[in-house]
């Protein structure tokens, strides 16, 4: 059964096998044009691939869209150590919930797109890294990739192809910080998830200081259709250097949140009006954070644009990883801001103090704030404090607190405003005439 | 230490999965399938991990401490009821559901019942925002929790046993 009923407007890439009966079986996936695009990459040199790849203008679909094409090419193939695949999936950027139906429903496409990855870069190994609140995928994948073991699509010579390529999963254990790459390898080197310092990256010193492909499950999940139909054809079905279709989770105030793949480049306020049937109760639109907690909000009156990297961007905002948050009317921001910064606060990993100290401090204000002790400088010490921990921080976590944040207080300040009037005592100053002191 | 049949070819399995020089690897998996069927991680269980992935058990505690489903020294309950209130389920009443549930089970944030059967958790986003408010009760989840459905999933906690 699915999560949610598709939407008519959608448009069926990497979702095709969704709803299809024992659509996780290798047998399933093959009557599927399954594995058509391993045997096509088989045939083609490890440079083609990546073309093909580059040509498809795909874009990371974790949060950060750098050019999947371009990332294969940095693995120093010449490298004598061997090479890893690495999936993220450890999804845990609250308003995202994609990458586990791509999982549930379709396993099989993903193996195929690692084993793409593996004939592109000459890797012989790969790593599905998966959060452990997810423990039903860890049975599913193993079963996937048991039952693909033994009808030869993984192994040694897969197919009589010559080319030897396994894979396992691994579990986490709660930390969303495990989602950032180089978190994620520590972690899955069976350390504590912190991150390491960057350059090297990945590609070049990843798993076990050897050469790795790190992509999320949606990134790997659409290389096999890309093969099949073509860079070139995939591409055109986004918008320019924004290519194919891409997982939207509409949650919030809309009536049939869900996930719906949509063309890259769908307009936002279609998408909340005829994919989500609108804001429940006919209730008006306030806000939207268009790729997950950690992308900046957007107003209502912001929202009619096209859902794609470089539109965001413009936008001041970011695609991030397709968590689409829609609020109504009758949302506090502040309160929003508040349950935002607590989890940064909660996932930090401690690591780096302007992280640590950024977020803690930053919770412990909008707390105070939203408990109705806020002070006058509250609004722009929240602003100036966020401000200081972009781009200061050892990771992008301290951006990913700091970036919705300065965008709230920004666009809601009257909110804000209103709530520090509220306050009894808005100046420590005069705490000593108003406050009476109890001898 | 002498672990479950079922344990010990869970370990040989994880173990299997990494190259024999890295298999710290395996080491979060090993303590979270290990607290799965000991229903704790036991000072005696750090040590007997340490020693199946080569480390010393300080280092199997520094990882213990830093994954939050990770429960050491103290374990949660045998249902453990992990009610997420992030912003999609925050939006759709995931706050008053976990109020609900603290009222309804006299439990507090990470607080476990007199008897070790049934512990509560206000969680981070468990991967369920279009199907929010969403809990998750040990591995299962609950999608569209209702405060009803709360109430009849919180009913059968003790009746499972």
């Amino acid at each position: 059964m699915l999560y949610n009923d598709p939407s008519p407007l959608e448009t069926k890439v990497l979702t095709r096998l969704f709803g299809v009966p024992n659509s996780t079986s290798v047998e399933t996936y093959v009557a599927h044009e399954g594995f058509v695009a391993f045997r096509k990459a088989a045939a083609m040199t490890p440079e083609a691939i990546i073309d093909e790849v580059k040509k498809s203008n795909l874009r990371g679909r974790g949060g950060a869209g750098f050019p999947t094409g371009m990332k294969w090419s940095f693995v120093p193939r010449n490298n004598p150590k061997p090479k890893y695949i690495v999936v993220n999936a450890d999804e845990s950027e609250p308003g995202t919930c994609k990458d586990r139906l791509l999982i549930e429903y379709d396993p099989m496409q993903l193996i195929e797109g690692m084993m793409i990855a593996g004939l592109a870069v000459g890797a012989k190994r790969g790593y599905i890294y998966l959060r452990g609140e997810y423990r039903y995928l860890v049975d599913i994948l193993d079963k996937a990739i048991a039952e693909a073991r033994a009808a030869g699509w993984l192994g040694t010579s897969i197919q009589g192809t010559g080319f030897d390529f396994d894979c396992y999963t691994h579990s986490g254990a709660g930390a969303y910080e495990c989602g950032e790459e180089s978190a994620l390898l520590e972690s899955l080197e069976g350390k504590r998830g912190v991150p390491r310092i960057r350059p090297p990256f990945p590609a070049v010193a990843g798993l076990y200081r050897c050469p790795t492909v790190l992509n999320n499950v949606e990134t790997y999940c659409s290389v096999p259709s890309i093969l099949r139909m073509g860079g070139e054809a995939w591409a055109n079905l986004g918008t320019p250097r924004n290519g194919g279709t891409r997982l939207f989770c509409l949650s919030g105030h809309v009536n049939k949140p869900g996930v719906y793949e949509l063309p890259m480049g769908f307009n936002l306020l279609r998408m909340i009006e005829e994919v989500g049937g609108g804001v429940r109760g006919g209730k008006k639109l306030k806000a939207v954070i268009p790729g997950g907690s950690s992308c900046p909000v957007l107003t209502a009156a912001e929202c009619d644009l096209p859902m794609d990297f470089d539109s965001l961007k413009n936008a001041k905002s970011m695609l991030g990883s397709g968590g689409v948050v829609v609020m109504d009317e009758t949302t506090d921001m502040v309160k929003v801001a508040l349950r935002i910064m607590k989890f940064y606060q909660h996932e930090s990993c401690g690591w780096c103090i302007p992280c640590r100290e950024g977020t803690t401090w930053l919770k412990n204000i909008l707390t105070r704030v939203y408990n109705g002790m806020g002070q006058k400088e509250d609004p722009a010490l929240v602003h100036e404090l966020a401000s200081n921990m972009l781009g200061r921080t050892f990771c992008p976590l301290g951006d990913a607190a700091a970036m919705p944040t300065i965008s709230i207080v920004e666009k809601f300040r009257d909110e804000f405003e209103a709530y520090v009037r509220r306050s009894p005592v808005t100046d420590l100053a005069d705490i000593d005439t108003k406050i009476p002191v109890r001898a | 230490m002498n672990f479950s049949p079922e344990l010990e070819a869970k370990f040989a399995e994880i173990i299997g999965k990494y190259p024999p020089e890295h298999k710290r690897s395996a080491l979060v998996p090993l303590l979270l399938f290990t607290q799965d069927e000991l229903g704790q991680i036991t000072a005696e269980a750090v040590q007997e991990v340490a020693k199946r992935v080569g480390v010393f058990p300080m280092q199997v505690e520094e990882v213990l401490t830093y994954y939050s489903m990770l429960h050491f020294p103290k374990p949660m309950g045998k249902k453990h009821v992990q009610i997420c209130t992030n912003i999609s389920c925050q939006l759709t009443g995931g706050e008053e559901l976990y109020e609900r549930a603290s009222r309804k089970l006299g439990l507090g944030h990470k607080q476990v019942s007199a008897d070790g059967e049934v512990s509560l958790e206000e969680v981070e986003c468990i991967g369920a925002c279009s199907w929010a408010p969403a809990i998750q009760i040990n591995y299962d989840f609950h999608h569209n929790v209702t405060p009803e459905k709360l109430d009849e999933l919180l009913d059968g906690l003790r009746k499972l046993n």
